[in-house]
């Protein structure tokens, strides 16, 4: 008997499926939303944005007395007195026990009102922004595209990508929509 | 050939559990307010998309181009994950599926799993086949882990626990968490945060499924909203991939035309909570092993067939269960399978393959061809001409019994006519059996479904705009 691959493959040229014709690509690649619509598009989804001209003033306001988890190329001046910064290696527990998290992002949408992380400098590994229940994204204005299909072109796929838009939420209890699950119950945007 | 586990064993055929179905005013209570709500908030999140119709066709197009095209794009893949240092593996059914899953488990010292909600692992019976071999899967979605400690079967393919309120959910939780909780949505969410949060910490092998692979890149996207498969991607040292052959898009590009159609179609968000992408094995960050599994268990049997391989362009929105309403008013689990609504109706008979089998014949019957399914339909699927050419086979593979001569004519008069026109038809035909202005018995298939008696009689008008008015 032939290996499974082989078979699939073969069922597959058997059923003969005729070529497709070219895919039609009418819809819009680009979008006109700037800021303000991507900061009215995160906070429908009960985010907390701010806009934000002095960000390391922002954060002492937001983070003072809080152990924080501070993924390696965060700007040195984020750094600010008064928080616990907590530095890789972290452990599993560590990054549990901790109040919270600051990353910048890799691109922003605002048509949907979505942040990209791409686990690049100033974001770490994956688990630093799921674990914390407080994720604090500092996004920067030239970081956000108008659509979807812009924010794609700006992303790197080789890379682990996080797309997130609000806080982790749940639709399942008579579809409504509660926030707060497994991942960060609280997120907040600052907008520079 | 061991049998597909996409129909439950011992299902009885759609007619016969859906009278049983609408017998259960708490169950039909339950899912008119659920499908009502989402009905109306979808409407609203496509209507702010101008050109919706344009990423439909595109949708549709970029599948068809998909299905033409496996024999390049699935080895292809299969070679850009395998760069990435991941491993493929390929089945050709449930039983094959489920058995590399298990020896992976084996050779990880796993006696427990996490899960990510997966349609194609329901639809393998995964869970049951690992629990056989000594390994017990943690469904970790909400909805999911609702049905698992209710010991209940899911009902909707996006909320598998729709058919549950929220006083339901809390006494499923108090009894299998030991918790007394309220019924508030809010606590009962943190109830299943506490309750999965240390298995999510220290378990090490974890099972997802896949919304895209890409082809070009091999990366693999799961959309979610609670972060529970970000857990499940992140933190073990193992993950297990298992996806449908179909679940492919060529480029990274495409992935441009689902990000828009598919939250939207299903939660009714611009975007949902999370995306995950990841492509093979990234050092330092997430599972260490990758394991994909694709999956064929009928899919290429369904890729013969020209008019019904159109169902392999699903996304699995379940925006055609919330329009239906022969769904609304019987339930998920009425179908008998993984799949219910009318993408079941026309994919689960396919994937069995089997027309004789009398359960999967009978779900192209589970529809009154409205039409609502395809009009909502991201990918832009035709169910109504699947469901009659499906309705052909059946009675083709039945032969001649008095059943099969009442299918034949409910066939012939549904094929011989264009979808609208049939709809009509079959309001017309209600319309005669209607008793002061109810319907009380409608001949197969109508009469299975409407035996409830209080299906109001369609007015003279089609049954697509008498359900438009009263679907509210
Ligand atoms: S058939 Fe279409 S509408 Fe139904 S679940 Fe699949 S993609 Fe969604």
């Amino acid at each position: 008997m032939a290996d499974a691959r082989t078979e699939i493959l073969n069922r597959i040229r058997a059923a003969k499926v005729a070529p497709a014709g070219p895919t039609p690509r009418d819809y819009r690649r680009t979008g006109e939303g700037g800021v303000e619509l991507f900061a009215e598009r995160v906070a429908d989804y009960r985010a907390i944005v701010h806009a934000v001209s002095d960000v390391p003033a922002k954060l002492r306001e937001l983070l003072v007395g809080k152990r924080i988890v501070a993924p390696a190329g965060l700007p040195a001046d984020w750094l600010v007195d008064g928080v616990e910064w907590l530095t890789e290696p972290l452990s599993t527990e560590d990054l549990d026990q901790a109040d919270g998290v600051l990353t910048n992002c890799a691109a922003a949408i605002a048509d949907t009102g979505t942040i990209v992380l791409d686990a690049g400098a100033g974001q770490g590994r994956r688990a630093l922004t799921l674990l914390p229940d407080y994720h604090v994204c500092v996004v920067r204005t030239d970081q956000v595209a108008a659509s979807v299909p812009e924010a794609l072109e700006r992303l790197d796929p080789l890379r682990p990508l996080t797309f997130i838009s609000g806080p982790s939420a749940t639709s399942d209890i008579e579809l409504n929509r509660v926030e707060g699950v497994h991942g960060p119950r609280t997120l907040e945007v600052l907008i520079t | 050939m061991a049998r597909n586990p996409v129909t439950w064993l011992g299902s009885p055929t759609f007619p016969n559990a859906a009278r049983t179905a609408l017998a259960d005013t708490q169950l039909r209570q339950n899912l008119r307010k659920a499908t009502g709500t989402i009905r109306a908030r979808r409407a609203s999140a496509v209507a702010e998309m101008p050109d919706w119709e344009a990423l439909r066709l595109s949708g549709e197009a970029i599948k068809n181009d998909v299905l033409s095209r496996l024999e390049v794009l699935l080895p292809q893949l299969e070679e850009a994950v395998t760069a990435r240092g991941g491993t493929v593996h390929w089945a050709r059914d449930a039983e094959e599926a489920n058995a590399i899953v298990l020896r992976l488990c084996r050779e990880n010292d796993a006696t427990e799993v996490v899960k990510v909600k997966s349609m194609a692992t329901a639809e393998i019976g995964l869970n049951e086949a690992l629990e056989e071999g000594g390994v017990h899967a943690i469904e970790t979605d909400l909805a999911e882990l609702i049905v698992q400690l209710g010991d209940d079967r899911p009902s909707h393919i996006l909320v598998p626990a729709i058919h549950r309120n929220r006083s339901e959910i809390r006494e499923i939780f108090q009894r299998r968490m030991g918790i007394s909780v309220s019924d508030e949505p809010a606590d009962l969410a943190e109830a299943a945060r506490l309750y999965l949060r240390q298995k999510f910490l220290t378990t090490k092998v974890a099972v997802s499924g896949a919304n895209f692979a890409v082809a070009d890149t091999g990366s693999i996207v799961v959309l979610e909203s609670e972060g529970n498969g970000r857990m499940c991607l992140t933190l073990p040292d193992t993950l297990i991939t298992v996806m449908g052959i179909e679940k492919l898009v060529p480029t990274w590009q495409d992935l441009e035309v689902f990000l828009q159609l598919l939250p939207r179609s299903s939660t009714a968000e611009r975007m949902n909570p999370y995306t995950s992408v990841w492509t093979g094995v990234t050092p330092g960050d997430g599972p260490q092993q990758f394991h994909l599994i694709l999956l064929d268990n009928g899919r290429t049997a369904s890729l013969k067939d020209t008019v019904g391989r159109q169902a392999l362009r699903c996304i699995r929105c379940s925006a055609c269960l919330n329009v239906c309403p022969v769904y609304e008013r019987t339930g998920g689990q009425s179908y008998g399978s993984v799949y219910p609504g009318p993408i079941g109706a026309i994919l689960t008979p396919q994937l069995v393959g089997d027309m004789h089998d009398k359960q999967a014949a009978s779900l192209p019957y589970a529809s009154s061809l409205c039409g609502a399914c395809f009009e909502v339909c991201p990918v832009r699927i035709d169910i109504p001409s699947v469901l009659t050419h499906l309705r052909a086979e059946a009675v083709t593979a039945k032969g001649r019994s008095p059943e099969s001569v009442a299918m034949a004519a409910a066939a012939w008069m549904f094929r011989d006519a264009k979808r609208y026109e049939r709809a009509q038809k079959l309001g017309a035909l209600a319309r005669l059996l209607a008793r002061n202005g109810k319907i009380t018995s409608l001949p197969w298939p109508g009469s299975k479904w409407t035996s409830s008696r209080d299906v109001p009689a369609p007015p003279a008008e089609s049954f697509r705009e008498w359900w438009r008015k009263n679907r509210g």
